[in-house]
């Protein structure tokens, strides 16, 4: 078996149109990665304009943007409220496609003012203890939501469903703090009660802030399967929670009320709470997301040259067996080595390794420059834990390498380069492109499902939360399986293509 | 050029493989049509998407069989040493050049007709889509054209290269890499102008009936472009085939 590497080996590395092709391609991947940045306005204009999110509790960045009417609570004490339902104001639907008299597009950019009555299904309002005022500092709420019943969310990431309950009808909300610990209860009537969740907040201080909340995140229309259509328009949306009934018990003497924008600029205003009372706000309290509803990108993007990569890999990869086909130097190949699955083996491994190191030597150098380059160019990037960085690369070269063996087990199978190189692109690059640019979203995801474009998942780094509606569909970045899961994928459709092509090769005269 | 023409025609209908290729551009354009209009639904009788360009979504699939044709149509002769053959018996080498640009529009445009034809007619069955719109039959001619021209830029970089794992490599590679790296670029500018540029992204603006405004290019000029690469590469293929050794 050494000796047939050792033949593999040689012919690949003499043939100079191929060792400058998968130089090429690993100068694609770097190449095309450092160029697609772009620009973005980080930091771009003066000292103040770095674009700085909220760390959480847990380290990891947060939106945290809400309307706030509180007052301390010291030490161990509880709130009840009645929650009169919610209301709110979403941004205008865009005209293509709607009723005959509306008057085509509209500006969808820009404030809530002229937008259309309705909830975002994220819309929020309810109870909320937190340490200050101050965002990204730890907290535990009880809501009722646009869409999603009554919830009971902490520390940002974290969210357990209560029942599912209407938005627009009365709805007993109750917070009630024993030391560390939060309990969050419902009611439909304000005497039956029941225990949505209990959580433990181990950073809250003495005294916290407690009180009635509200606030709605960006809204988006989806228009179509791909940004082809005009994709997805939307803006903020606005939400206003009316309050009534309060009772509160040992809330502290310091019992008088304030309004704030926490997030915002404005400093906190006094309050007269009334027998009823109105919130009304805007944002978000949840993780901070890349995608449509968020800001910024993931290191992900910088990977986008590895399909032009892909492609001369392909091309490589195939004719590393049908250039043999094409001489009649199989003949040679066949009379020198008479077991004829070894010489697929060796072929395999040694395309595979090479592409394999060629594609973490250029995923290494995009992911640690390409992310220096785009935040240099103003672009807000989140931050990657290291592991998600190595899988990353890992799985960038396993990509190839898998493109590769797949290509050459076609090219074994075929016998004909120009056949083979077709149905390696087509199969790997073509249901990518579909599922990012003309399908929609159901469809789409069963093509990266299913086929060996399913493997692209391994580069996805953004993280998909329930609790925040950033649509995770192919073409905002999000694969529908998990990244090895997608790259087993591909993995299963090179291993049976070369097992087809090793038993084809055996029966068959070269 | 008559006797050329009728040599490439007489080559081009004893290849085995040539009648195959055809029907699967047929098959291909009008397989996936289908799959991408029936995954596709209109609430109401409102859809959200470009109705005309998802019935014709095959011919992204349809192209890649038409590159082959056209890879195969001289590549097959350089691999097999059939083209010194063809450029004894025909001295004039543009000439062959020209007969084989001549007889690939010829059955492109009857295979992509039928492919076209039968995805519109999918389309209407499955889609709420009225083939007589001026629009759509715009789209419709449109990538009839698409795919000419498609096989056009396939033939003259075959001829450029050589040999046929590469050219059809070059060939899918610059149709499909551009439209991805400008789903990727984050720069609108940019975007804009890979879109404006990419043989693909700007061929397949004709295909566009709805939402005109915000196409990077018009459909006409982006058909034009997508001339432009096919163009280029007759002439690169012209260049090459005339100056050096077969």
């Amino acid at each position: 078996m050494r000796a047939v590497l050792h033949a593999e080996w040689t012919k690949l590395r003499t043939v100079r149109g191929w060792v400058v092709a998968l130089a090429v391609a690993a100068a694609a991947v770097v190449g095309l990665g450092l160029l697609t940045g772009g620009q973005g306005s980080c930091g771009r204009n003066g000292p103040r304009s770095e674009c700085v999110l909220p760390v959480g509790p847990d380290g990891q960045e947060v939106t945290d943007h809400f309307t706030f009417v509180h007052r301390s609570l010291t030490g161990d004490g509880s709130i009840t409220v009645r929650l009169n339902g919610l209301t709110g104001v979403l941004p205008r639907k865009p005209g293509l496609g709607g009723p005959p008299d509306s008057t085509g597009p509209q500006a969808t950019e820009g404030g809530t003012g002229d937008g259309q009555p309705g909830l975002a299904p994220w819309a929020k309002g309810g109870l909320i203890i937190k340490d200050g005022t101050r965002p990204g500092s730890t907290y535990a709420a009880i809501m009722l939501t646009g869409a999603h019943g009554v919830r009971m969310q902490h520390d940002y990431v974290h969210d357990r469903a209560g029942p599912p309950a209407p938005a627009t009808t009365p709805r007993w909300l109750r917070l009630t703090r024993a030391g560390q610990t939060i309990t969050g209860e419902e009611s439909p009537d304000g005497t039956a009660w029941t225990t949505v969740g209990t959580v433990r907040l181990p950073g809250l201080p003495a005294t916290a802030q407690v009180g009635t909340f509200a606030t709605s995140p960006q809204f988006t229309w989806i228009l179509g399967g791909g940004r082809g259509v005009g994709g997805a328009m939307g803006g903020p949306s606005e939400v206003t929670a009316t309050f009534d009934n309060l009772t509160g018990r040992d809330t502290g003497p310091d019992a008088s009320w304030s309004r704030t924008e926490v997030g915002g600029d404005a400093s906190p205003q006094p309050e007269q709470l009334g027998a009823s009372w109105r919130v009304t706000g805007s944002g978000d309290i949840a993780p901070a997301v890349s995608g449509i509803s968020g800001i910024g990108t993931t290191v992900s993007q910088t990977l986008a040259g590895t399909f032009a990569g892909l492609i001369l890999v392909v091309v490589v990869a195939t004719m590393t067996m049908t250039a043999e086909y094409r001489r009649g130097m199989i003949r040679t190949t066949v009379a020198a080595v008479p077991r004829r699955g070894r010489i697929l083996l060796a072929k395999a491994t040694i395309i595979g390794a090479v592409t394999f190191g060629l594609g973490v030597l250029a995923a290494t150098v995009v992911v640690v420059v390409g992310g220096r380059v785009l935040r240099a160019h103003g672009v807000y990037l989140h931050p990657a834990a290291p592991g998600i960085e190595v899988r990353l690369v890992v799985g960038t070269g396993l990509l190839l390498a898998g493109a590769a063996v797949l290509a050459l087990g076609l090219g074994a199978l075929l016998r004909r380069g120009l056949t083979a190189v077709v149905a390696g692109i087509v199969v790997i690059v073509l249901p990518y492109l579909l599922a990012m640019t003309v399908l929609p979203p159901e469809p789409a995801k069963w093509l990266l499902r299913v086929t060996p474009a399913a493997a692209f998942a391994v580069q996805q780094s953004a993280v998909s939360y329930p609790q925040v509606d950033d649509f995770p569909i192919p073409v905002n970045g999000y694969f529908p399986l998990s990244p090895w899961a997608g790259l087993a994928v591909l993995a299963g459709w090179a291993a049976l293509v070369l097992g087809l092509a090793g038993f084809s090769l055996r029966r068959r005269d070269v | 050029m008559r006797r050329a023409l009728h040599a490439e025609w007489t080559k081009l209908r004893t290849t085995p493989g040539t009648v195959l290729l055809l029907l699967s551009v047929v098959v291909a354009t009008v397989g996936i049509s289908i799959l991408a209009a029936a995954a596709t639904d209109c609430p109401g009788g409102i859809c959200a998407v470009d109705i005309t360009k998802v019935s014709l979504t095959g011919v992204q699939l349809g192209q890649a069989v038409v590159a082959v044709l056209a890879v195969q149509l001289i590549g097959a002769e350089y691999g097999t040493g059939m083209i010194h053959v063809s450029l004894a018996a025909v001295p004039r080498r543009l000439t062959v050049l020209a007969a084989k640009a001549l007889m690939l529009t010829a059955v492109v445009t009857a295979a992509a007709t039928a492919g076209v034809a039968g995805s519109l007619v999918a389309g209407r069955s499955l889609l709420p889509l009225t083939v007589t719109d001026t629009t759509v039959l715009r789209a419709a001619f449109g990538s009839v054209l698409y795919l000419i021209l498609v096989g056009l830029l396939a033939l003259g970089v075959t001829t450029a290269v050589r040999t046929p794992a590469t050219a059809a490599g070059l060939v899918l590679g610059l149709l499909y890499v551009f439209p991805i790296v400008g789903l990727a670029a984050t720069d609108p500018d940019f975007r804009r102008h890979l879109d404006q540029i990419a043989p693909m992204t700007a061929g397949l603006a004709i295909q566009r009936t709805t939402g005109l405004d915000d196409l990077a290019i018009s459909p006409w000029r982006g058909l034009a472009v997508l001339g432009a690469w096919a163009a280029a590469a007759l002439l690169a293929g012209g260049l090459l085939i005339r100056l050096r050794d077969a």
